[in-house]
């Protein structure tokens, strides 16, 4: 029998390979030139501060296996259900076929121009936790005027908890991914001064509480429990913040010679489109609504299509593979049963 | 207060909160329900122009008088001038100038009454 995948990043590219090793025939679809969705644009992965691009190559190295058609640069026009079985029109004409649809179309990385009293491309030196990964990868931190930061402030919680930008969850990764970029940082710049503003720490893997503790003792990050009220800059294009340092109960103003925003978790506009297309749920959380929080967590409400990875939910790695393999198991239980 | 050979009994500092009253803020959050989701994180008081200049912290304030601590709130509430910057920030939605013009409302009241 024969699935069809909507989505190659982590989350497809591994839903497709275990579904293909236990004999299904896989078709996954991907809108971009390559797999691997929004784990190109990372440099290095929290806790083990392993290679991104080394575990994006395992992932896609593995659908070269003979049951996977790959279909890149493609996008589905159209979604019908014929007598039990999906077809799936795509935009280069073509007409796959499949007894089950997989969505894993994914997140998508707040619009920071959004919050726009951080002032995010106002601001020459405000930049988001992405781009501060660009910069990780080609090993270059500079400021817009080509100087070595000497103050760099990590701004928790952007267009996440915030119901100003219409965002009311917690995206989760911020909080842990903001400390992994200061300690990177900090082995870049051993004598500049980083700082996090946060609301509340939210360490929720393992490891990651030791790896908030390390941040601390090993490589002397500050913590700031404040939340951002604005920002503006001064003629040497320094970003001056104003928050609250609500452990003193003080206003507190700093200047910053670069300010990083931690942008939060989005459903896509790809799995958007499909959840219009397929009829699926959303939360009230914007991202795709599962059947069951605890039993099908795979499961939506129309029958035979699945989810699996981040776009139900704002999700890290670790779980996005977990949830793909469950989204497998919960694909081949539910071939097993379906009657043709 | 006794007060032998130069030493006193200091009042405790601790909030007690089986002793306080907290009833201004039982009435509060239920004719301004968004005053129940504050989660502290200080936007309101970073932008807040009387917080720049004086000791107000409509932050702190609200989290006091949640403990039933009000004694502050008296000499604090009349250091706002509802310009609403807080409104703008908060995360939650708390309608901020709104909960100080029913403080004020409330503590007028009071005084009037007593």
């Amino acid at each position: 029998m024969s699935v069809i995948i909507i989505g190659a990043g982590p989350a497809g590219c591994e839903a497709a390979y275990q579904l293909a090793q236990a004999g299904e025939k896989v078709e996954l679809i991907e809108q971009e030139a390559q797999p691997g969705g929004n784990l190109n644009n990372w440099y290095q992965l929290f806790p083990d501060r392993k290679s991104a691009q080394e575990l994006n190559r395992q992932l896609i190295l593995r659908l070269e296996h003979p049951n996977i058609r790959l279909h890149l640069g493609c996008m589905p026009t159209k979604i019908d259900r014929r007598e039990g079985r999906f077809e799936v029109q795509l935009n280069d004409g073509a007409l796959l076929t499949g007894q089950a649809l997989l969505i894993a179309g994914g997140f998508q990385l707040f619009n920071a121009h959004r919050k726009e009293e951080y002032g995010y491309g106002i601001y020459e030196n405000v930049i988001t936790s992405v781009e501060l990964e660009n910069f990780f990868t080609n090993q270059r931190i500079q400021t817009s005027t080509g100087q070595l930061p000497k103050r760099v402030g990590f701004i928790h919680c952007v267009g996440s908890r915030d119901e100003k930008t219409c965002n009311f969850h917690c995206s989760k990764l911020c909080c842990v991914t903001a400390v992994k970029q200061a300690i990177e940082l900090r082995e870049i710049l051993p004598e500049a001064e980083i700082l996090c503003f946060y609301m509340d720490m939210r360490m929720f893997g393992p490891g990651y509480e030791e790896m908030y503790r390390e941040a601390q003792e090993k490589y002397r990050i500050k913590f700031v429990r404040g939340r951002l009220s604005e920002a503006s800059e001064n003629k040497a294009k320094q970003v001056l913040i104003k928050a609250e340092d609500t452990l003193i109960g003080k206003p507190l103003k700093m200047t910053l010679d670069l300010m990083v925003l931690m942008v939060g978790m989005e459903l896509s506009a790809g799995s958007r489109q499909l959840a219009e297309m397929t009829g699926i749920e959303k939360a009230t959380n914007g991202f795709l609504r599962v059947k069951d929080p605890h039993f099908a967590t795979n499961e939506t409400n129309q029958k035979g299509i699945f989810l699996a990875g981040s776009c139900s939910s704002p999700m890290n790695l670790t779980d996005t593979l977990t949830d793909a393999r469950s989204a497998a198991l919960t694909i081949r239980e539910y071939l097993k049963h379906i009657d043709l | 207060m006794m007060n032998f050979w130069g030493f006193s009994i200091a009042e405790a500092r601790v909030i007690d909160y089986d002793k306080n009253d907290k009833s201004l803020a039982e009435m509060l959050a239920e004719e301004m329900p968004t005053t129940r989701l504050c989660i502290g994180c200080g936007g309101c008081s970073a932008t807040c122009t009387a917080g720049n200049l004086t000791e107000f912290n409509i932050r702190k304030l609200q989290m006091l008088l949640k403990r039933g601590e009000t004694k502050d709130l008296r000499d604090q509430l009349h250091k706002c001038m509802l310009c609403g910057k807080c409104l703008l920030v908060c995360p939650r939605g708390v309608d901020t100038r709104k909960m100080i013009l029913f403080l004020f409302r409330q503590l007028s009241e009071q005084d009037h009454n007593s």
